[in-house]
């Protein structure tokens, strides 16, 4: 997962969205569980500024 | 090296439903640990800071000038078209009444905390749970001197949104997409505003949520919006909707920003389960949230205080059981489901409708004669002339 950190507000709306729970937020930094990420791409849907996105 | 602490409850997260369980479970006797992840209670802001005025007595808050920052005199709804309800005082019930500080706020409350003997502990974040032969038994935390681990006879999950405490622990916290609205808020200042009216706008400038400009005086005001992910065409990007509408609306577009914040609100009617052996989950760690209007304060505040209660209780017979933990469930759900359930399936159908339907429902509203306004009484007006919009719970209004 990509994040965009000059959009991000740190706001953790997707560490509690994930229903994998893959998300953490540590401090200002959001680190992804890739073994628990199963890519259903729902934190990307929800994120209020848009700021995630795949990896390219 | 790890540092041992040990108490009666361990409280995640000092919030208002984590601070009110700390206070009652305090006053109950109980040795009490409040844990917060930030380096200040209350901020960063993660809210527009609307509350009603009633139920603050019944969980034992006395309202304080220091942290209400604006006496409301009402509200206005306004619809796709522009067609505007203003409610005044008289009317205004009991869905607006006060715009607080919630940094001040927040911080009275750990306050009150502290002073029935709980104690707190900042810049703690929590990274999972303790166990011993199956049975929860505390957490583990990161601290600026090192890791700690709290052992308590109960864990209450007050972490809020991000819910982690619960899952850790092996509760299903999970949210359905559908029930997860996306915010974005400003803090505005020089805006050209009703300084007593907080205002809502309801409709497609905010697919299946709303818009609020809630006034803290002197033409400053929280902008914010919540928005379904599953209504909007582009994904749930609040700020390209809030954005939208604040350059369109003469007395917003010449505000100044001074503060961004984001955050999401789930809008289900609760979780199934908040209770577990050792474990209670308050506030929006339960998913205790008025799914129509987003609001949560109120609702942290109750369950944080049942929770309290039901660990004191709990404290003099030793039994942490989910069994004996189930008052609690009962009590928050006594007090509040119906009206969530209701709100929920209100939440439901209003946001299939389209704009003209909503246009006909301010309009139709405007035109009635209701006396004190709230969700329950707009429905009640709304059932009478588009029973459609209430099907399926129409026993409920």
């Amino acid at each position: 997962m990509k994040v965009n950190y000059n959009r991000c507000l740190h706001c953790g709306g997707c560490v509690g969205s994930c229903p994998q729970n893959a998300i953490y937020l540590n401090d200002y930094i959001l680190e992804f569980d890739n073994d628990l990420c199963n890519g259903c791409g729902r934190c990307i849907k929800l994120c209020p500024v848009a700021a995630l996105s795949k990896e390219a | 090296m790890v540092t041992r602490y040990d108490c009666d409850v361990v409280v995640v997260g000092a919030g208002p439903g984590g601070s009110m369980a700390a206070r009652y479970a305090a006053e109950g006797g109980m040795k009490v640990i409040l844990l917060e992840k930030k380096a200040e209670i209350g901020a960063p802001l993660r809210c527009a800071e609307g509350v009603a005025k009633k139920w603050l007595a019944e969980v034992g808050i006395t309202p304080d000038p220091k942290w209400i920052r604006a006496d409301m005199k009402g509200a206005i709804i306004r619809s796709p078209s522009g067609y505007t309800f203003q409610l005044d005082e008289s009317k205004a019930g009991s869905e607006v009444g006060y715009v607080l500080e919630r940094h001040l706020f927040d911080k009275h409350l750990a306050e009150l905390a502290a002073k029935a003997g709980a104690k707190i502990m900042m810049r703690v974040g929590v990274y999972g749970v303790i166990r011993e032969n199956g049975k929860l038994v505390g957490v583990k935390a990161h601290t600026m001197d090192g890791d700690i681990e709290v052992y308590a006879k109960c864990v209450v999950a007050a972490d809020g949104y991000e819910s982690q405490v619960g899952r850790w622990a092996g509760m299903d916290t999970n949210v359905k997409m559908s029930d997860i609205c996306s915010c974005i808020q400003y803090r505005m200042v020089n805006l050209d505003i009703a300084n007593d009216y907080c205002e809502f706008i309801i409709g497609g400038d905010a697919p299946g949520g709303y818009i609020w400009v809630f006034p803290k005086g002197d033409g400053i005001a929280n902008v914010g919006i919540g928005v379904m992910g599953t209504k909007c065409k582009h994904g749930a990007d609040a700020k390209y909707y809030l954005d939208k509408y604040i350059a369109k609306t003469p007395g917003l577009a010449k505000g100044e920003i001074v503060e961004v914040v984001g955050g999401f609100v789930s809008t289900c009617p609760g979780l199934d389960e908040t209770v577990d052996d050792n474990i209670i989950l308050v506030g929006d760690a339960a998913r205790v949230i008025d799914p129509i209007t987003g609001g949560g304060i109120c609702h942290a505040c109750r369950t944080g205080m049942y929770a309290g209660k039901v660990l004191a209780d709990c404290f003099k017979t030793g039994d942490f059981s989910k069994k004996a933990l189930k008052p609690y469930d009962k009590m928050w759900r006594d007090r509040m489901e119906d009206k969530l359930y209701r709100n929920f399936m209100a939440k439901e159908k209003l946001a299939t409708l389209d704009d003209e339907t909503i246009d006909e429902l301010i309009k139709l509203i405007m035109d009635s004669d209701i006396k004190e306004v709230n969700v329950y009484n707009l429905l009640k007006v709304i059932k009478e002339k588009f029973p459609k919009v209430v099907e399926g719970f129409e026993e409920l209004i």
